[in-house]
């Protein structure tokens, strides 16, 4: 009987083809908790990037790192986003996903969306196309050649364009967008593909003051329904966004807590803030 | 079902600005042109075209082929492929043993099994690779399969490992380099340095006479207009969009989920699959080919006709291949020493003062002129109320 049981497991039709498995990666979130990152070491050619780094996202918070230049928020980013591989330590989306043993591709499409440090668009492409192409569909490369968009996607994109305020440049390249709508093109992008968290780097870098609040009104928005981890230097910005603020220093967390908290924290004053008082 | 007809139909739609549509009427137009000035004129008349040109004519359109396939690659992908000869050649290969089964008996040692080079090296009989090439579908098949295959497993190494930019430019060279030395070999069993010749018909059509000649002739054009379309159908597709977005900033498609390395291994494999076709129409029009099509340099020039017509233009690139295959025609008749230095003074002046080619110049001469009209007609319309009040004055 049992070997009988053990043949039909073995022949069970419907797993002959890997692609015929059910790979519905749902993220478990039954712990509140959206990411896991523990232990984390990197270290490049013996300098320590990262130094058995902890940290905790939770589900629907809008969370600000800060840290003086080269403290390892940008390579903490990177190992999460599958860029770059760690040499120690667990990431964990969900209560199941690991992170670390899948490819870029693979986390964009589990709902990871990054903003880099430095603005990245297609800049051949029009806003209209960037967005048509980070569309949250198949990835692979036969569908794409057959992909048209149906009018629930040019509705979804209508909406985002009206989210990143360039409704009026859609048909422009992206190439010629001033810096600041870039940053936003780029937000939209990630935007378009309904991630659950988004990961930004220094969005208002470069950025005037009015496109700046506008861009802390614009992630204060997205918190909550998404989750959205943001690096940012500029203090002000930080202030009027930030309801936990990690402080990362020398590749490992040096303290966490409110902005209030984190100003009075003796360690952060003495390594960060001490030095603009 | 409807919504595979609707995207087919949105697919096959010829849509807006791009030159492909009036290119294609103008070579078309020229290739009937010169077909019926050959065929039908007599031979002292002045619109008489000879054979050597309509010749000359497809072999310049099998130059514009493969230039096509680079510029697939490089123009909007930007990879840098100098070994798109490599893939040609196989594609002459191919075609070449094709020709090569067709000769039968009639070969100088008569021999009805094995072509003439087999004999004289006194092998008994045909290699396995050389079965079946007698037919012609099979022969066809190959010059797809060969060269998409080896693109393919070539593109999975590379583009898996992430190889880019100059890396992947010497390893194209060093795989057509490696290609040209084991060609040259004897026991290959491709005829050695003396490559595959002395071919008598295609499909049983004396490759001489002058239809078999105007036919394969308007083959090609037909092929490279039939290409020339598709992939620009296919650069419009979203697969075409994330193949620019792949080329302006690959890390940013790989973290909105495309696996880009997939998408070049594809292109790869299409773009070599179209050098292949350029090569199998080109030796019946030549009636050889030797190993010495797998030369580096001969891959090098291809990226420099693409270069001088505009790269990621596509008709830029038909344009250039033509136009630099003419010069080339009437420099070595000159000085046929000099066509080299000429072809790097090319390569060193395109690069310098036209770094988006011929296509580019034209485009913005045209920008030029529509400002120029723009201002001329604001001064109009400024100058009209003047007019009017002066006339009132009066
Ligand atoms: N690929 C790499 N090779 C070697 N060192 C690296 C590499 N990437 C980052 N580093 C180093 O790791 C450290 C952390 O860099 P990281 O970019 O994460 O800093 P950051 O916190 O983002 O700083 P910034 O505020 O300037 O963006 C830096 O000292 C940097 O020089
Ligand atoms: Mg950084």
């Amino acid at each position: 009987m049992s070997l009988l049981d053990t043949t039909r497991e073995v022949m069970r039709r419907d797993q002959v083809w890997p692609f015929l498995q059910d790979h519905s990666q749902e993220v478990d979130i039954s712990h509140q908790v959206l990411l896991y990152v523990e232990g984390l070491n990197l270290s490049f050619d013996g300098f320590k990037a990262l130094n058995d780094l902890n940290l905790y996202i939770n589900d629907g918070e809008l969370r600000c790192l800060i840290g003086a230049n080269g403290a390892g928020k940008t390579t903490l980013m990177d190992v999460i986003t599958g860029k770059t591989k760690c040499d120690s330590g667990t990431v964990y989306f969900g209560q199941s996903l690991n992170l670390l043993e899948k490819d870029e591709a693979e986390i964009a499409q589990l709902g990871i969306g990054r903003k880099f440090q430095k603005p990245t668009v297609f800049e051949a492409h029009t806003v209209m196309d960037n967005l048509e192409l980070s569309l949250k569909s198949n990835k692979s490369v036969m569908p794409t050649l057959l992909a048209t968009l149906n009018s629930a996607e040019y509705d979804q994109i209508d909406h985002v364009l009206e989210t990143i305020g360039l409704k009026g440049e859609r048909m422009m390249l992206a190439g010629s967008l001033s810096h600041g709508q870039k940053q936003w093109l780029e937000i939209g992008m990630l935007l378009m593909a309904n991630p659950r968290l988004l990961l930004v780097d220094e969005p208002v870098a470069g950025m005037t003051v009015q496109e700046g609040e506008r861009t802390a009104e614009l992630l204060t928005s997205l918190a909550g329904e998404r989750t959205v981890v943001v690096v940012e230097h500029d203090m002000e910005f930080v202030r009027s966004i930030a309801r936990t603020v990690t402080v990362l220093h020398q590749g490992s967390v040096l303290a966490e807590g409110t902005m209030d908290e984190i100003q009075n924290n003796q360690d952060v004053i003495e390594v960060y803030l001490g030095e603009a008082p | 079902m409807s919504s595979l007809l609707s995207s087919f139909m949105s697919f096959s739609r010829i849509n807006g600005d791009s030159r492909v549509a009036p290119f294609v009427v103008v070579l078309l137009v020229v290739t009937a042109l010169a077909s019926f000035c050959n065929l039908l004129m007599p031979a002292d008349s002045v619109f008489y075209v000879s054979t050597y040109t309509i010749t000359l004519l497809g072999k310049y359109l099998c130059y514009a082929m493969l230039a096509l396939a680079v510029d697939v690659i490089w123009g909007y992908c930007g990879i840098l492929s100098l070994g798109h000869g490599a893939f040609f050649a196989l594609g002459g290969y191919a075609m070449g043993m094709y020709l090569m089964r067709q000769i039968g008996d009639r070969g100088v040692y008569g021999n009805p099994e094995l072509p003439d080079f087999m004999v004289f090296l006194n092998w008994s009989e045909l290699p396995w690779f050389w079965h079946g090439m007698d037919q012609f579908w099979v022969a066809m098949l190959m010059v797809l399969l060969v060269p998409g295959l080896l693109a393919y497993v070539f593109g999975w190494l590379a583009f898996r490992s992430r190889v880019t930019g100059v890396y992947l430019s010497i390893m194209t060279q060093a795989l057509t380099y490696a290609l040209l030395l084991s060609f040259f070999r004897n026991e290959m069993g491709f005829g050695g340095n003396n490559g595959l010749t002395d071919f008598k018909d295609i499909l049983g059509f004396d490759l001489q006479s002058d239809n078999t000649r105007v036919t394969l002739f308007i083959v090609t054009a037909l092929m490279l207009c039939g290409l020339l379309v598709l992939s620009k159908k296919i650069m419009q597709t979203r697969f075409g969009k994330v193949i620019v977005a792949i080329r302006d900033g690959e890390s940013r498609a790989r973290f909105i989920g495309y696996r880009t390395e997939n998408y070049k291994v594809w292109l790869f494999v299409y773009s070599a699959m179209i050098a292949g076709i350029a090569g199998a129409l080109y030796v019946p029009q030549v009636g050889i080919i030797n190993p010495g099509e797998f030369s580096p340099i001969n891959s090098i020039e291809i990226v420099i006709w693409v270069a001088v017509g505009g790269r990621g233009t596509l008709v830029g690139a038909i344009i250039g291949a033509i136009l630099v295959n003419y010069a080339k025609t009437k420099f070595t008749a000159i000085m046929p020493d000099g066509w080299l230095f000429a072809l790097g003074a090319m390569f060193v002046l395109v690069t310098l003062y036209l770094p988006k080619g011929l296509m580019g110049l034209v485009a913005q001469l045209k920008d030029q002129q529509l400002k120029g009209e723009q201002h001329k007609s604001q001064k109009a319309a400024d100058n009209s109320p003047n007019e009017k009040t002066e006339e009132g004055h009066a």
